[in-house]
């Protein structure tokens, strides 16, 4: 493998009027384009030698067709000199610098040597010369007369956007262009330009550009009217004042009109280069549109560069709103019927599918899956309509190409921005449906961080094999379980998936026959495991059997459960709280399913059986996981109110007490901090300690509030269930509901803003105490009092800012990172190499692991393979 | 001033000159050509050292957290 070659330079400088001159094919000298018969005029603005753009028509100029000839720029002659506004700094910087007798830049002949070394010593190094340039400028403008011919200098002052006036007169642009053609060489260099590629007098126009056709393309409306580009719109304003300027000129007309012609051509051409230029009215369309002039088809984010070479509109591609359903499979998404009526897969006929081919095309477009388009081997294409279609169908021979509508199992990529990390574009299969929005399983929310709020997502559907083989291998949903992020599961059960298995599996609670039937009404299962037990004669099961029915035989795995208490002794399997989950041979023996065991992020069944069985049967575990999960939470009913929220009164006497206290031992060390008997901590100061310890306090009291409530709140209150069990939501959250909200906080410290010495008028200066600086004594379910409401926004408030500004900063080192590291690639041999081969990394990670490939090393993992040998050698 | 060694400290990976003959066998080994490694400067200090000369290619053994060793090749330039 060779080292590419390479761009040696790439070299920046101001095109000459020859140049403009030699690269144009025709001088346009008429605004008309075309005439009474609709052919274009020569040597008018869509002069045939400028390039094509009809159809069937060739190029004057080079013979191309359009799309092959890439357009000839042609030129407009200015009567006179017109300023280029993109350099109006430029020229006011060299016209003060240079003498305005001889055009000399004013410095003298040593001075000028040592920048010029200064400059060369610069480029040779290939660093920016800006500083030293402009340090040139401001000295020469010292002068204050020509150390050359002695001429005393005058002020020019400039006035935006294009006036150069000296001693009360305006400068002409001609006037300029003199005297810029006047600076010798030598003092150009100094200038930092280079004179044989960019001599100032350049940036005064005498001649202009017309570009191509090509590039202001005019558009035939359906009323057989011609609708011109807003370019040639332009153009064709600065031909017509070019005209009567020329014309007045030559008539002898007064300098008045000439100047004020003069000023109308500037104005033009301005605008013609950029319609935003500051103290210039832009120039308006017709109907009062501001003109897209060259400069905005460059700027912005629908410009050239952001909107049409970074990012580009596709076809074969659909977006739509999302929302759930939960009969679907993960890998799965449901397209709306008239999405999939319009986008189509490419099927070429061959001897083999030949009358499928047919078949499809008979349909027609309207019924579907029909087919929209024909090809035939000439690559004529042939819309297929409800009246054609018999007859295209028995024209199909080998070679033609129909695109056949979107049918179920169709393969496409599913996408949600931003796509931050790979997840975010996934391959799907395809389930047409009726209705309006795409239809996707709430467990694949996570990867793409949806939810359905009104989130919209994108599909594309790949149109050749390769792109359908890479999308099938790589980016099905299945092999995105493991997230390449932390080697876990990133999709897995959330909300209500989480709640429904754990109230299924949590204790032994009998199910009867029916009960069982009816979670298992959505499974193919056909004979029930044996009962638990027998109770007034009728057999029962449990939840953890029915559960058991989803796991895949031979599966062993044992852990702690998210809700495990952390006891100071872990009995493990004889966990009393069933939080020790216990699973032999693909029954779930002990303990309780919930995030630990299926959600997202976690997911430790998930994550074993991706490791010890394959993706696809991960995938269909999680399919008939979800569906048994949401059987489990309607087979015991689930809701949450107000009520739920609800403690008795002699709790809420208690948590009373305990605020009273808590606000009592502050007031005791405010007490102590006034009487100087305060023990500041190590490494603090008074006033800080007396903080720490107040909010020490009031932490502990909300702490304590909290647990006083939580004694209250069982696994029998709804809002425990989802906190518990990982599904949703804290203990924290519904203590703050039941019991009391606590401290508020604006960056980590209690709410000191407000007035001179205290938060709120309520207050008097100088109180430190617990209500005066946030406390917030209330729960939500009892309510806030004005300032504890006022206090809670505050504290609100920071929130939200914080998450704004952390989105953005976060997004933006994300783009930095990305376009950064984008090239990198990871090849077949574990090394890290760039796009030109240069290594990067001799080893992946240096330790060449793929972390979602990796099973993260623990003794529990050694004594499952010595387990798993064994079984093998006994049988 | 006291002069000291680079490589004796702590934050310094171990630096060793390659035979031309053990050079050859790096670039074997990952089939590539000098230019596609990684570079380093004669006038490194920790190059300097061991007395590299341009074109001579250097193994740099460093501590890893994710493979407690790692080592990297890096051409002299100049």
């Amino acid at each position: 493998m060779t080292v590419p070659k390479r761009i040696g330079k790439i070299r920046f400088g101001l095109i000459s009027p020859q140049e403009f001159r030699k690269m144009s094919v025709v001088k346009i000298i008429t605004a008309d384009t075309y005439d009474d018969d609709g052919f274009p005029i020569e040597m008018g603005l869509m002069d045939p030698r400028l390039g094509v753009i009809d159809p069937g028509l060739r190029c004057r100029s080079c013979g191309g067709r359009p799309g092959e000839c890439p357009g000839h720029f042609g030129h407009i002659d200015l009567i006179a000199p017109v300023i280029h506004v993109g350099f109006a700094k430029l020229i006011r910087k060299v016209l003060r610098a240079i003498c305005r007798d001889c055009s000399r830049l004013m410095l003298k002949e040593n001075e000028k040597n040592m920048y010029l070394g200064q400059i060369q010593e610069l480029e040779r190094l290939g660093q920016m010369t800006d500083d030293t340039v402009n340090k040139v400028f401001s000295e020469a403008r010292k002068n204050k007369t020509c150390p050359y011919c002695g001429a005393p200098q005058k002020d020019i002052k400039f006035e935006r956007p294009l006036s150069y006036i000296e001693d009360g007169h305006k400068l002409t642009a001609s006037d300029i262009r003199d005297r810029f053609e006047m600076i010798p060489d030598d003092d150009i260099q100094v200038m930092g330009m280079n004179p044989a590629t960019a001599r100032p007098e350049w940036i005064i126009l005498t001649v202009l550009p017309v570009p191509p056709v090509t590039m202001r393309p005019s558009i035939t409306l359906e009323s057989g009217q011609r609708s011109e580009d807003d370019l040639t719109h332009k153009l064709v304003d600065i031909i017509r004042i070019n005209q009567r300027f020329q014309e007045n000129r030559e008539a002898g007309a007064p300098q008045l009109i000439i100047e004020d012609l003069w000023e109308l051509l500037q104005y033009h051409v301005t605008t013609f280069l950029d319609n935003t230029v500051s103290g210039v009215p832009p120039a308006r369309h017709r109907s009062g549109r501001p003109l897209k002039t060259l400069s905005q088809r460059l700027k912005g984010k629908e410009g050239r560069f952001r909107g049409s070479l970074s990012g580009k509109r596709v076809n074969f591609s659909a977006r739509t709103v999302i929302s759930p359903d939960p009969n679907l499979s993960i890998g799965e998404v449901g397209v709306p019927m008239e999405i999939a009526m319009e986008l189509s897969v490419p099927m070429i006929a061959n001897v083999r599918n030949m009358e499928i081919v047919k078949t499809f095309v008979r349909r027609g477009p309207d019924r579907h899956p029909g087919v929209n388009y024909a090809t035939r081997p000439d690559q004529r294409r042939v819309k297929v309509t409800e009246k054609n279609c018999e007859e295209v169908a028995e024209q199909i021979d080998v070679g033609w190409k129909i695109d056949r509508q979107l049918a179920d199992g169709d393969i496409v990529l599913f996408n949600r921005q931003p796509s931050l990390h790979r997840m975010s574009i996934m391959s799907h299969r395809v389930k047409v449906m009726p209705y309006k929005t795409f239809r996707l399983n709430p467990a694949v929310c996570p990867p793409y961080n949806a939810d359905f709020d009104g989130d919209e997502m994108n599909m594309h559907v790949p149109q050749t094999e390769e792109a359908r083989a890479e999308a099938e291998i790589l980016m099905r949903v299945q092999e995105n379980i493991l997230s390449p992020r932390f080697g876990g599961p990133i999709i897995g059960g959330i909300h209500d998936y989480v709640t429904g298995s754990f109230l299924l599996t949590h204790g032994r609670k009998p199910i009867d026959r029916r009960g069982v039937m009816e979670l298992l009404k959505k499974f193919d299962i056909s004979e029930l495991p044996e009962p638990e037990g027998v109770a007034d004669g009728q057999p029962y099961w449990t939840g953890k059997q029915v559960f058991s029915l989803v796991l895949p035989r031979g599966l062993d795995l044992s852990f702690k459960a998210d809700f495990c208490y952390n006891c100071d002794v872990c009995k493990g399997a004889d966990c009393e709280n069933d939080a020790f989950v216990v699973i032999v041979d693909g029954q779930l023996l002990k303990g309780t399913i919930d995030a630990e065991a299926i959600g997202a992020f976690k997911g430790k069944i998930t994550d074993r059986i991706i490791k010890e069985y394959s993706p696809s049967v991960a995938s269909d575990f999680l399919d008939r996981m979800t569906l048994l999960a949401l059987r489990g939470i309607m087979h015991e009913g689930f809701s949450f109110g107000i009520d739920d929220e609800d403690i008795p009164q002699a709790a809420v006497d208690q948590i009373e007490e305990t605020t009273r206290t808590a606000r009592e031992k502050s007031r005791q060390l405010i007490a102590a901090y006034n009487a100087g008997e305060l023990e500041p901590l190590p490494g603090r100061t008074l006033d800080e300690t007396l903080e720490m310890r107040i909010m020490q306090t009031l932490g502990k009291a909300r702490d304590m509030a909290g647990k006083i409530a939580g004694r209250h709140l069982g696994l029998d209150n709804s809002g425990v269930v989802m906190a518990v069990s990982g599904a949703r939501g804290s203990m924290l959250n519904l203590t703050q509901m039941a019991a009391c909200v606590g401290q508020q906080s604006v960056r980590g410290e209690r709410i000191m803003r407000g007035y001179a010495g205290r938060t709120l008028p309520h207050f008097r200066p100088g109180d430190l105490g617990a209500e005066a600086h946030g406390f917030v004594e209330s729960s939500y379910k009892g309510g806030l009092n004005p300032t504890e409401f006022f206090f809670h926004a505050i504290g609100g408030r920071e929130g939200l800012v914080d998450t704004a500004i952390r989105t953005s900063q976060s997004g933006y080192l994300q783009r930095r990172l990305v376009n950064a590291l984008q090239d990198l690639e990871v090849r077949y041999d574990g090394t890290v190499k760039e796009t030109r081969g240069m290594i990067v990394q001799f080893q992946y990670g240096e330790d060449g692991v793929d972390a979602s490939r990796r099973d993260y090393a623990s003794t529990d993992n050694v004594k499952r393979i010595i387990k798993s040998v064994l079984k093998k050698e006994s049988a | 001033m006291t002069k000291f060694a680079v490589k004796d400290h702590e934050m310094v990976p171990e630096h060793v000159l390659l035979t031309p003959e053990e050079s050859a066998e790096v670039l074997k080994g990952f089939n590539i050509v000098a230019p596609q490694l990684p570079k380093i400067h004669v006038n490194d200090p920790a190059a300097k050292e061991i007395d590299a000369k341009v074109g001579d290619v250097i193994k740099v053994i460093r501590k890893s957290a994710t493979a407690k060793h790692s080592i990297f090749y890096r051409l002299v330039i100049d």
